[in-house]
């Protein structure tokens, strides 16, 4: 533990530390703290000014979060990085996020059951939106890969899978290599992938094929559909809500009964 | 979509073209178009669109058609757009690939980039208005203000007027919060380079800091949400805000942790805990901080991570032992369990009755069979028998 010495001896060392330093033009830690607790004092009134005149906007736009969010970043501050925070505690953007966090965890264990851990970022969005009701800020995708972010800090294995156009939200510790991955987005345009379609097109050998389907079932994250005709078929319930859920009009209806 | 007609896509004598750009896909409303990518041309009297592969299939829309538009910023995975309200289409407008639409608006969706040029053109040309002056040979039906007009304006496009109006006001106030957002940023950098070089100095030691100055730095670091550059660790952990937050938990979880069997996975600890804060929440990271501590203060609660990077907070008083012998214990007298079958026995959740199951295995207790099945648990009787 460090202390500042007391006595005549610790003096003059002092002294003399300080004249070394004065001579090379450079000033103390403990100077500079001294220096920052003023800056932040004057700092923190700036923002108090800021959020009396903008707080709404945070609260409004996902526009102007998302460019708080890019300049923060840009400086090198997380203003989500702690609830004590001055962003946190003046601007509301923490609670913004953080309550969004707990809505996402309670949305991906609800559905765990039926997905195995893995959601759309859109069937995500969807239901968080409904659990907010019709009342609520609105909240953007942006927002929701955000408070993502930020949970990650509590293990568990919350990731994004870039899917698509879009991503997966993962939201169990199940680990999902490169081969795994790149099945999944295979599997993204009909919800379901075969041994042959990944063989034909990702080149791979039956055997890799294979083991990464049987990884998905072991996961949860896929249903086997043995009576499929032809081979068997890998569906991915995470990505049922896509197709189901789709609006068609009279005329496709039309186009697509045989 | 409806406002388009079939065009052939060729400019009359006082027209000319000022822009136009590849990848742009139409939007009825917030759908899809039925149509591919294609080319957006703007020229001084029309909007002109034209499918690429298929260059017979070209509609347009005239610009006094426009009400008014504005940008929709790129997301992940989509394109920026441009967004564009129209007036209804006049009643003897000639037909084009729509009968009709639920929407009076449509998207350009720019998917090679160029929206910026693009807008920047259209704003150009709506403000100029350069085809009232210089009329088509072709007469286009507009909306023309008559007096039939005036009266609409209390309906439809008195509506769309104030949303405009509107619009604009916001973006005054959106704009006008950007800049006050700059000149904060600028102050909030300059404390962040303060920082670094503070941080610098204690690594160098050039200067004497005491503990008091050391615990009093993490907090500015906190309260700014700057990253600490000597230890590395996540925005000034170990402070004294995280201190009382350990004691509060301590508090606070004990109850629950009681209930689930004296272990609690750390994101439901966070749920829980802000769920009944409602307010001034906790961040992920807060609750992370504040977990740690538990040990050295000496509070009868600990977090600990699995190996499967599971974070969960457990009682003290929650023996390993008792863990893996009751794991044992149960998967004997039933022959085999998976973890979804201990789940339902313990009454806990699925996560943590796997942890458990893997603990005794880890432990020599139990042997898996994996399998597509299900991960399947049996007594290892290699230990027991051998």
């Amino acid at each position: 533990m460090h202390r500042r010495g007391v006595g005549a001896g610790a003096i003059a060392k002092k002294k003399l530390a300080e004249a070394k330093y004065k001579e090379r033009g450079t000033v103390l830690a403990e100077d500079q703290i001294v220096q920052m607790s003023k800056q932040l004092e004057t700092f923190k009134s700036n923002l108090e000014e800021f959020a009396s005149k903008h707080k709404q906007e945070i609260r409004k736009s996902s526009q102007f979060r998302v460019q708080f969010q890019e300049m923060c970043a840009t400086i090198g501050v997380d203003p989500l990085a702690s609830g004590k925070g001055f962003w946190s505690e003046m601007l509301g953007v923490g609670d913004f996020y953080y309550e969004l966090g707990v809505q996402i965890i309670e949305v991906c264990l609800a559905l765990k059951h039926r997905n195995g851990g893995l959601i759309t970022l859109d069937e995500l969005h969807h239901r968080v939106l409904k659990g907010r009701g019709k009342f609520a800020q609105d909240v953007s995708q942006d927002d929701l890969v955000r408070a993502i972010k930020k949970l990650k800090a509590m293990g568990n294995g919350f990731g994004m899978i870039p899917v698509g156009s879009s991503y997966l939200v993962q939201s169990v510790p199940a680990e999902l290599n490169m081969d795994h991955t790149v099945v999944l987005q295979l599997a993204e345009k009909k919800g379901y992938v075969s041994v042959s379609e990944i063989r034909e097109s990702l080149k791979w050998e039956r055997e890799r094929a294979c083991h990464v389907l049987e990884d998905l079932l072991k996961e949860g994250l896929a249903w086997l559909d043995s009576q499929a005709s032809g081979e068997p078929q890998y569906w991915l319930p995470a990505l049922f809500s896509e197709l189901t859920s789709r609006d068609v009009t009279p005329e496709e209806a039309n186009q697509m009964t045989p | 979509m409806d406002r388009f007609t079939w065009s052939n896509g060729l400019l009359e004598m006082n027209e000319t073209l000022v822009i136009q750009q590849r990848g742009v896909k139409l939007y009825d409303g917030e759908d899809k178009a039925k149509l591919d990518v294609g080319i957006a041309l703007l020229s001084t009297h029309q909007l002109i669109w034209r499918d690429l592969k298929n260059n017979e299939c070209c509609i347009a829309i005239p610009l006094s058609q426009i009400i008014y538009f504005e940008e929709q910023a790129a997301g992940i995975g989509k394109s920026a757009k441009i967004v564009i309200h129209l007036h209804s289409a006049p009643a003897n407008k000639e037909p084009g690939p729509y009968q009709q639409s639920k929407f009076s608006y449509i998207k350009l969706s720019f998917k090679e980039h160029g929206q910026i040029e693009f807008y920047r053109r259209l704003t150009e040309e709506l403000s100029q208005k350069r085809w009232e002056s210089t009329p088509m040979s072709q007469p286009i039906p507009t909306a023309t203000d008559s007096q039939t007009g005036r009266t609409r304006a209390v309906g439809i496009v008195g509506i769309e007027r104030k949303i405009e109006e509107r619009r604009k006001e916001t973006d005054k106030n959106i704009s006008e919060a950007f800049e006050d957002l700059s000149k904060l940023m600028v102050k909030a950098k300059e404390m962040v380079e303060l920082s670094r070089s503070i941080a610098n100095k204690i690594k160098d030691k050039q200067g004497d800091i005491t503990e008091d100055e050391t615990i009093r730095f993490k907090s500015y670091l906190l309260s700014m949400g700057i990253a600490n550059p000597v230890t590395r660790e996540t925005h000034g952990s170990g402070t004294h805000y995280h201190l009382q937050l350990a004691k509060q938990l301590g508090d606070m979880l004990l109850a629950p942790l009681e209930e689930r069997g004296g272990m609690m996975v750390l994101t439901e600890v966070y749920c829980l805990v802000n769920r009944a804060r409602g307010m001034e929440l906790l961040s992920p990271e807060d609750l992370v901080n504040a977990c740690k501590m538990f040990e050295s203060l000496k509070l009868p609660l600990r977090l600990r991570i699995f190996d499967s990077g599971v974070m969960v907070v457990q009682l003290q008083s929650h023996s390993e032992e008792e863990m893996i012998s009751s794991a044992l214990d149960n998967v004997t007298d039933k022959g085999s369990l998976t973890a979804e079958e201990f789940a339902k026995m313990l009454g806990l959740s699925v996560l943590l009755s796997k942890e458990r199951l893997l603990l005794a295995e880890k432990m020599g207790h139990l042997c898996r069979d994996d399998s597509v099945e299900g991960l399947r648990f049996y007594p290892n009787l290699f230990n027991s028998q051998a």
